[in-house]
């Protein structure tokens, strides 16, 4: 990558390698900036605040390390090297947004989740108020747990079945199913919620109740499931069907005993997928659900509480102790959602170690 | 394997007239056809049965209401006034944020894992980003107001201290007083829109990812044999290459960031009037406005709330629909699973 000499050399260049020259560049930029930063940024300037200083001293050092770079190298040797460094930059503030997402839940819930009793208690009868030593969050996580397990009944056979006719039988009627599908997965949830409650809680008269959350739940997680399911149908080989067909099987046969244990983890991360999504939806549990404070589990009857609902409801009596509960209460939820995506992610390693 | 497919019997094999061959269906396949369809045919409505739904339901309003429906700010139902051009604009405000905020990112972070990134970094970011889209919205929110707000204020004065001519930065208090009033600046569109862009970005930066790692080999090894720097690469094959893909992304990620309810909700401050300034406090989208109102409704204000989400829903569909279209057209290969 250097061409610090205009003549042409026998050894062939090395790509992708920093020389000393290199790291020097960059290492001068970085403490030059910081040094001028420090220096202008509260005298001269006048600013304050950490996150200004960062992106004033990243600035600078941008334009730093172009200057130093530039006596050495060409203009496009310079500007790849700028442009490397501001996508380093880019990834390393993405993922410090996203670790500080991470970190800061749990460091604001572990004055809750330290307590056992967080996690075996419901809420009936203490006060939001109450210290952390009473009081939990099982409700609210057995709430989560029924409501989403409800909706995946309900969304797998439709989901699958709408994958498979995609996929497989097709027809006339397919290309509408599908555009209609992929328009869906992008709904925004809250409309999903809405529909629901008029049609199930004002129209049919149903209470506000678990078993309304998992059919909103359910309509979300169908275009998933099956806009994910006929993605991995359709990779699966086409010899594999013709064989079968071969033999002798029917279409329902090949589907049953090929197609569909081939994508099996194609089929199963599809589902892991909806059930994330579905774990974490907040609109539509804030619509078709009340807030208990204690354990129910019936779905058809009675409030239901679950995790999302517990921390906008702790969210919005802007009490401390509460907040520290949803806090907690979000610790967990994160928790759910870590846990199947290490799921999702060990069944497709699986697959394309295969 | 069973054989019950085969539409002789044995005896008959042995005969010389040849086996008929027919083209139609078993009779399981024939139930097994008329089920799958049907499923398909029952998705089909319920899923898009939620748009004819909303669009049925808004009919009363839009014939009460008329036109000053879409013209009138306030949300009085009281009073029997109504309307929906405040939360549009905010909803409109928000986006923007986010998209002006996510937009850039989800570029260059996906420029990032496919060009520039040690293989080792590589597959850690590409986890990394696929989590960052499975965290919940309402956790994103939670930190957006407890973490990120308190510093976030600091970039609005900035913003509003230095570029306040302009009307979009304005706030209408002094920026420069000693002790300044940093609840003007809290719970602003400006922040929603951070917030919402976390959500924003995996989204964008996800399909993006998938157009460039589907660019040419034989284009890219081509620019480099030619000398080519790795920007150089990027700048001359892999973006012109993906521009749909970019578009699409980035349109996609506006669809989810139009929509978006939990993290807002838990931002903003409602405010029912056309603002502009999108760095002061107050503001509503129509999402946060059904989230928040749905509850003490009457009939007529269920109905309002419905229109107001089949606006939503029209434009999600609109920019969700073309998005799709050029994500497809961009490409030869089959969709990427989001």
């Amino acid at each position: 990558m250097t061409t610090t000499t205009p003549r042409p050399t026998p050894t062939p260049r090395r790509v992708r390698q920093y020389t000393a020259d290199d790291w020097w560049s960059l290492a001068t930029s970085v403490v030059a900036s910081l040094a001028l930063v420090t220096l202008v940024y509260e005298h001269v300037l006048d600013l304050s605040g950490t996150l200004g200083f960062l992106v004033c001293w990243f600035a600078t050092f941008l334009l730093l390390y172009a200057a130093v770079l530039s006596f050495a190298n060409e203009r496009h040797v310079v500007t790849d090297r700028v442009v490397a460094a501001a996508l380093y930059a880019a990834a390393a503030v993405v993922v410090g947004a996203l670790s500080s997402t991470v970190i800061y839940t749990f460091a604001k819930g572990w004055p809750a989740l330290s307590h056992v009793n967080f996690y075996v208690q419901d809420m009936s009868g203490v006060s939001p108020t109450a210290p952390l030593s009473q009081g939990g969050i099982l409700h609210a996580i057995i709430g989560t747990v029924i409501e989403v397990a409800l909706a995946t009944v309900i969304a797998i056979p439709l989901g699958i079945a709408t994958a498979v006719y995609l996929s497989e039988v097709g027809g006339a009627l397919s290309r509408v199913v599908r555009t209609v599908i992929e328009a869906m997965t992008a709904l925004p949830e809250i409309l999903a919620g809405l529909f629901v409650y008029v049609v199930l809680i004002v129209y049919v008269g149903l209470p506000k109740s678990g078993l309304a959350v998992s059919v909103a739940m359910a309509v979300t997680m169908v275009p998933i499931i099956a806009r994910a399911g006929e993605v991995a149908l359709r990779v699966v080989p086409s010899g594999l069907r013709e064989a079968s067909q071969a033999l002798g099987a029917t279409q329902w046969m090949t589907v049953r005993k090929v197609v569909l244990p081939s994508a099996r983890s194609g089929l199963a991360t599809a589902t892991i997928l909806a059930v994330a999504r579905g774990v974490g939806e907040t609109a539509i549990v804030l619509i078709t659900s009340g807030a208990s404070s204690f354990i129910n589990w019936n779905p058809a009857q009675n409030p239901m509480n679950s995790l999302p609902l517990f921390i906008y409801t702790g969210y919005q009596t802007h009490e401390n102790l509460a907040i520290t509960r949803a806090f907690g209460a979000a610790s967990v939820l994160l928790a759910m959602v870590l846990v199947l995506f290490v799921l999702t992610r060990w069944l497709s390693r699986e697959r394309s170690g295969r | 394997m069973s054989m019950s497919g085969v539409g002789a019997p044995a005896p008959r094999s042995l005969s010389r007239e040849p086996r008929l061959l027919s083209a139609g269906h078993e009779r399981s396949d024939r139930i097994f056809r008329a089920l799958s369809t049907t499923t398909g045919a029952v998705v089909l409505l319920v899923t898009g049965g939620i748009g004819v739904f909303l669009g049925l339901q808004s009919i009363p309003t839009l014939r009460h209401y008329g036109l000053s429906f879409f013209t009138t700010a306030a949300w009085q139902p009281e009073l029997d006034h109504i309307g929906i051009a405040a939360v549009l604009v905010g909803t409109l405000e928000v986006a923007l944020v986010a998209m002006v905020v996510s937009v850039p990112f989800a570029l260059m972070l996906a420029l990032f894992i496919t060009e520039y990134a040690p293989k080792r970094l590589k597959s850690w970011l590409v986890s990394a980003v696929d989590l960052m889209a499975a965290v919940p919205s309402i956790i994103y929110g939670l930190w957006g107001f407890f973490l990120l707000q308190p510093q976030a204020i600091k970039l609005s004065r900035w913003l509003s201290q230095h570029f306040g001519w302009f009307p979009l930065f304005h706030v209408s208090t002094d920026p420069n007083a000693a002790v300044w009033q940093q609840s003007q600046y809290t719970s602003s569109a400006f922040i929603a829109g951070l917030a919402v862009s976390m959500m924003a970005i995996p989204l964008a930066c996800a399909v993006m990812r998938a157009v460039f790692d589907q660019v040419p080999r034989g284009e890219r090894e081509a620019a480099m044999a030619l000398g080519g720097t790795r920007f150089g690469v990027a700048r001359t094959v892999v973006f012109p290459f993906a521009r749909g893909g970019i578009i699409g992304g980035s349109m996609l990620a506006l669809g989810r960031a139009l929509g978006e309810t939990a993290a807002v909700l838990i931002i903003i401050s409602p405010a029912y009037e056309i603002k502009i300034r999108i760095l002061e406090a107050g503001t509503q989208t129509i999402s946060a406005l059904i989230a928040a109102n749905f509850g003490n409704a009457t009939a007529s204000q269920l109905s309002a709330l419905m229109t107001a989400g089949f606006v939503l829903f029209l434009i999600t569909l609109v920019v969700n629909t073309v998005a799709a279209s050029i994500i497809r057209r961009s490409r030869s290969g089959a969709g990427t699973d989001i």
